[in-house]
């Protein structure tokens, strides 16, 4: 190394590098131990404690599972009262929604988007943060009052007036629609970081038109986020205000009516599985292109089909409420719009078969993932056809028929996507690869336990039963089914426990893994495994879809930006033509703090109105010190003109 | 024709002759939902096995190259699934409207849902002294069109005979009702189909579809007041409750007891069922309820009386006289 | 590490390291942000005319309509209020340090005495939130809108703080005070229909 100017603070061919690496290190990196830990701004720590904790959540959920499996394995078995396994569904359903399917998204966006558009960190880190607690809070507050028999017991839908003040006293409807609160800031503080992030930091050269797809589908999603889970944050607002101060939005003997809540809850509650699904096609596109050894057949068309669904899946919540009495010539509208969305899905179908077909497909674990994908989800899309159909709803509505639905979408569509991912992305974040055996025996007990548990599903659901029950007669003819899908259960449960042993094990002992085990030819996998806390030395241009096999090793990068002090490139929103040297937080406490103090009065709010007042001065003081600037560390540098 | 028996096979499987079916048979618009599920059911499948076929080949395949054809498919594809999709959503509006055609009702009955049982009454246009009321059970004749009203005293639940027609919700403050026409004799079930509360998997009811003769017997047999208690055990059941507990929530035609929260028990004995469908009406079950209702079924509104064994006997004698 | 050479192919050190406008991180999150409140009350309007519906007549009897005396002065004075609001944001721009810091003052004057006004209005509504689903919802819209005020109040209070410290000669603090004053814009922009529907759409209904 040569004598280097201790006055450069930039990177470019003087310093470049293990120098660089240093330099950038010392930049970047935050102080060590629990403090450091709870102040990160990294949006790869964020992102891993994201996907710890809601893999945790879908543990603790799935364990509710089995116990009401167990419970209906047979007819009126009497192992669990009413009264908890109503607590049980509830929670199953509300954890699953609220506190895993949409936060497991989010959380593998903030790891990889950054990585995959070739910038340092996320837009609004500390708000990144912030939202990671906001949402652990929450998971929290429920899980503890579920531990002290508070939990909710309305189902995760909360319909009025069942849940409203009459007729669930107490506090454990209120637990429920304050979790909603806490999760709805939390994921919409995560929307904004992550469609600025997508729009404004994407590497030099990645047009719109040349984002990878997983950018696409979460920019899409994170627009969706911001109009739907303001309605499921109001519903539950107008709810807690129903039960605690007595107004009366959903009482109908003072003016109000019972369906304004499901038509607030569902105008979220429709988008809401799209915003669950759209991530999971990402992943598909991700790793379809990566093992076909091929860019996804008709990019233009799978963007479309992506902006198409999540346009048309605000138009479609009626469909919930097939019912409920509405005039009939607007369900038919809804049937219509229901149908619809189904076209850009089959679009994106078609496009990943077509890749697997044009390409030279190779069969590690994440592409298994895919095709369970495909021959599983496609099942719960076309029983979704069904279900836009109002004769066949007004049969099939809350019955197991549709239990059976959607969790072949849910689970066929999110959930075998999300294992996929995580194989395919664990390298990345560890450095190491999970086991090919394992990731197969996994595969093949979750794939054969689910279709055993579900599919039975529809057909008890055509004889008759209902869903929400807590048990059932004997000798409806449902018994031996009830049984299958019990057994099935646990068959599936193995399956995502092999999952997690793999993952765990794969940590300390699995192969090491280089930048780039899999050949793909994403961002992502131009840096190493896992990335240096500043994602890359220099920052990467690129002029294709797919730069690393089309570079090769020779990926240009950009000089120029200061490595004493942490900075990172905005540029413009659709050509990436270089725009700003924005400057990137440094580690805090502040975003944790705000959200004790916020959380706290969200908390108390349950028990007084008055908490609220009193709970905005905390609120607002630690939020003041978060945004109040703090002194350089190094001298601001005047603009180079 | 061989080879649609596996597909028949699967339609059996839908429970064809159970008493709580979808496919049961047992409503004027069985073959129209028939009609239309067999074809969605049948659209879908075929789908489902051009995506395995389309898949199969993609996965088998060495060879590469061949942009031009997928390109061609892709537009074919476009189009196939967006017709079926019009298709289909022709073929439900069509079903849908033509289930909805305006019937001449030959008969209305009005439910009101309460949690976890259901308050019958059958209307008799201009004759309001002929206004029957019932709990937990429905009949009614075979062939004629039926007005149900649904009216919830508390939360929403959801009308549901499977084997006669789809469900409708009861919202409490909203005018719902739904037209149905039974058209086989026999006992079907009925069950709440909209989560409504602690006891929801516990809310359900029998209905007795018969013929028109045999219902308006039944209906002239229900105007008629509670049978008188003949034996001393049935004189104190009565006496305990037309003066007791029990006449502060329940109605006994023709005896003091004129409660109007609970079920009627008029003729509760010739019910099939105790509890909105939870247990078979035998002596066991009810000597079971009497005695401890929140044992039977935690959380009903009937809260434990505490009878003592002597009157225990008694209110069970006298109950099972009211047929 | 055994990698080749990167291959350099531009350079940024010329950028500048902030910019007003869609250059700035912050103005897609303030749009994100009136994009999610803006639902929120889109949303609060949509359940307003879906109880409306539901009415004969409305205000439902026996409540008469809200007084207009304090709402209407409210309305007025936000108008005004954008006079001082495209000043500032115009000096905001051109770096002009007394000017904003006067400005500030005011923009928190008015902040404070729009908050009065609105303790009053809520006063003269002439019905309670818990008498009926017309009451419930009309203070919905009166406290929805209540809670952007204030949080908005406590903004420009930190920044008035902020930019007369000696952070205030930082460029990053003056695309602050810009977006501080686009908000505002959001805020009274969005009050205008829900004046509207609280105080205008019961008498003509």
């Amino acid at each position: 190394m040569t004598d280097l100017d201790p006055d450069l603070a930039r990177d470019g061919p003087e310093l470049t590098g293990e120098e660089l690496h240093r330099r950038l290190t010392l930049a970047w990196r935050r102080p060590a131990g629990l403090y450091g830990w709870l102040s990160s701004t990294d949006h790869k720590e964020i992102g891993k404690r994201y996907i710890v904790t809601a893999f945790g959540f879908f543990l603790v959920a799935g364990v509710l599972a089995l116990v009401m499996r167990t419970q209906l394995a047979r007819p009126e078995s009497g192992l669990i009262t009413a009264d908890r396994y109503n607590q049980i569904f509830t929670m199953h359903g509300t954890t699953m929604m609220f506190l895993f399917a949409v936060p497991v998204m989010e959380a593998v966006a903030i790891y990889v988007i950054p990585l995959m558009l070739g910038t340092r960190n996320m837009a609004f880190a500390r708000l990144n943060a912030f939202s990671f607690w906001m949402y652990l809070f929450g998971g929290i507050m429920l899980w503890v009052a579920f531990a002290l028999n508070v939990g909710p017991d309305a189902g995760w839908f909360a319909y009025t007036p069942l849940s409203g003040p009459e007729f669930s006293p107490g506090k454990r409807v209120d637990i429920w629609a304050q979790m909603i609160t806490f999760t709805e800031v939390a994921g919409l503080a995560a929307a904004v970081v992550m469609a600025t992030t997508i729009l404004k930091q994407r590497a030099p050269g990645m047009t719109l038109a040349k984002m990878p797809l997983f950018a696409w589908s979460m920019l899409v999603v994170a627009l969706m986020i911001i109009f739907a889970l303001p309605a499921v944050a109001l519903d539950s607002g107008m709810l807690i205000s129903d039960r605690l101060v007595g107004t009366h939005f959903f009482n109908p003997y003072e003016r109000g009516d019972a369906l304004l809540w499901q038509h607030l809850f569902w105008f979220f509650g429709h988008p809401e599985v799209y915003i669950i699904f759209l991530p999971a096609t990402g992943f598909i596109s991700e790793m379809t292109a990566t093992f076909s050894r091929r860019p996804v057949f008709a990019y233009p068309a799978v963007v479309l089909s992506l902006i198409a669904t999540g346009l048309l899946a605000f138009g479609l919540w009626v469909h919930h409420m097939f019912a409920t009495g509405l005039p009939r010539m607007g369900y038919a509208f809804y049937t219509a719009a229901s149908m619809t969305v189904a076209i850009p899905t089959g679009i994106q179908i078609f496009c990943w078969v077509a890749t697997i077909w044009l390409g030279r497909p190779v069969y590690r674990v994440p592409m298994l993932w895919v095709i369970g994908f495909i021959v599983t989800f496609v099942i719960g899309g076309l029983t979704g056809v069904m279900l836009a159909s109002v004769p066949l709803d007004l049969q099939l509505h809350d019955t197991y028929f549709v239990v059976a639905h959607f969790h072949y979408v849910l689970i066929g569509g999110a959930v075998f996507p999300l294992l996929g991912a995580t194989t395919y992305w664990f390298p990345k974040f560890t450095g190491r690869l999970m086991s090919e055996a394992w990731g197969k025996v996994a595969f093949a007990l979750v794939f054969c336990g689910f279709h055993l548990t579900f599919f039975p599903m529809h057909i008890t659901g055509m004889m008759g039963m209902p869903r929400r029950v807590y048990t059932y007669p004997a000798g409806m003819g449902w018994d031996t089914l009830n049984l299958i899908s019990s057994i099935g259960a646990f068959i599936l449960a193995a399956g995502f426990a092999t999952f997690i042993v793999n993952a765990l094990v794969c940590l300390r002992k699995g192969r090491v893994a280089g930048p780039d085990p899999w050949d793909a030819a994403g961002l992502e996998w131009a840096t190493s495994s896992p990335p240096p806390v500043f994602n890359f030395p220099h920052i990467p241009a690129v002029a294709s879809r797919t730069p690393l096999w089309d570079e090769g090793e020779g990926l240009p990068v950009m000089t120029g930006l200061r490595v004493d002090e942490r900075e990172h490139l905005t540029t413009t929103v659709i050509e990436a033509i270089p725009s700003v040297r924005e400057p990137s937080p440094h580690p805090t406490i502040w975003p944790l703090l705000s959200a004790i103090a916020i959380g706290v009065t969200f908390v108390a709010s349950i028990f007084t109105p008055w908490a609220l007042v009193v709970g905005l001065v905390p609120s607002a003081i630690a939020l003041a010190i978060w945004f109040w600037p703090k002194n350089p560390t190094v001298p601001p540098e005047p603009t180079i003109e | 024709m061989r080879r649609l028996a596996p597909l028949v096979a699967l339609l059996a499987l839908g429970g064809c002759h159970g008493q709580q079916a979808v496919l049961g048979g047992g409503g004027r618009d069985d073959a129209l939902f028939g009609g239309l599920w067999q074809i969605f059911l049948i659209v879908t499948i075929v789908f489902y096995l051009v995506v395995l076929a389309g898949l199969t080949w993609a996965v088998l395949r060495r060879r590469e190259g061949g942009e031009a054809v997928v390109r061609t498919t892709f537009y074919i594809w476009v189009g196939v699934v967006s017709l079926t999709l019009v298709g289909l959503s022709i073929a439900s509006w069509l079903v849908d409207r033509t289930m909805n055609r305006a019937a001449h009702t030959g008969l209305t009955v009005e439910i009101t849902a309460h949690q976890w049982w259901w308050d019958v009454r059958y209307i008799s246009p201009g004759h309001p002294d002929q206004t029957l009321r019932t709990s937990n059970e429905l009949h009614l004749p075979v062939g004629v069109p039926v007005q149900v009203i649904l009216n919830s005293a508390d939360v929403i639940h959801s009308f549901w005979i499977p084997n006669i027609s789809g469900k409708q919700d009861l919202i409490p403050g909203r005018n719902n009702d739904i037209v149905i026409t039974p058209t086989r004799v026999g006992i079907y079930r009925s069950q709440c189909a909209e989560y409504c509360g602690l006891q929801h998997a516990h809310m359900a009811f029998d209905v007795t579809i018969e013929p028109l003769a045999t219902f308006q017997q039944w209906w002239g047999d229900g105007l008629l007041p509670a049978r008188a208690p003949a034996t001393p055990e049935q004189k104190a059941g009565y006496a305990y409750v037309t003066t007791r507990e029990c006449a502060t929530c329940h109605n006994i035609s023709g005896t003091p007891a004129t409660g109007k929260v609970a079920p009627d028990l008029t003729h509760f004995a010739s019910r099939a069922t105790i509890g909105a469908g939870t247990f078979p009406m035998n002596r066991g079950h009810l000597y079971a309820w009497l005695a401890d209702p929140q044992r039977a079924k935690p959380g009903n509104k009937m809260p434990e009386i505490g009878l003592e064994p002597d009157q225990l006997h008694a209110v069970a004698a006298y109950l099972e006289s009211l047929k | 590490m055994m990698t080749p050479p990167p291959r350099f192919s531009g350079d940024l050190a010329h950028l500048p390291t902030h910019g007003f406008g869609h250059r700035s991180l912050t103005w897609w999150g303030i749009i994100g942000f009136m994009l999610i409140e803006g639902t929120f009350f889109a949303l609060t309007i949509a359940a307003y005319f879906y109880l409306m519906s539901q009415e004969q007549s409305w205000p439902p009897p026996p409540f008469p309509p809200p007084n207009l005396i304090a709402g209407t002065l409210f309305t007025l004075m936000m108008l005004v209020s954008e006079i001082p609001n495209t000043i500032i944001k115009k000096a905001a721009e051109e770096g002009k340090l007394r000017e904003v810091r006067v400005l500030l003052l005011v923009m928190t004057a008015i902040g404070l005495a729009l908050l009065v006004i609105r303790g009053f209005e809520f006063n003269s509504l002439n019905v309670k939130w818990y008498d009926n689903a017309y009451g419930s919802i009309i203070w919905a819209l009166l406290l929805l809108h209540t809670t952007h005020i204030l949080t908005d109040w406590g903004d420009t209070a930190v920044l008035t703080m902020l930019m007369h410290t000696r952070h205030g000669i930082e460029a990053r603090r003056f695309i602050d005070v810009s977006e501080n004053a686009l908000y505002w814009r959001f805020v009274w922009i969005v009050w205008l229909p829900i004046y509207l529907l609280i105080y205008w759409l019961p008498r003509l209904a």
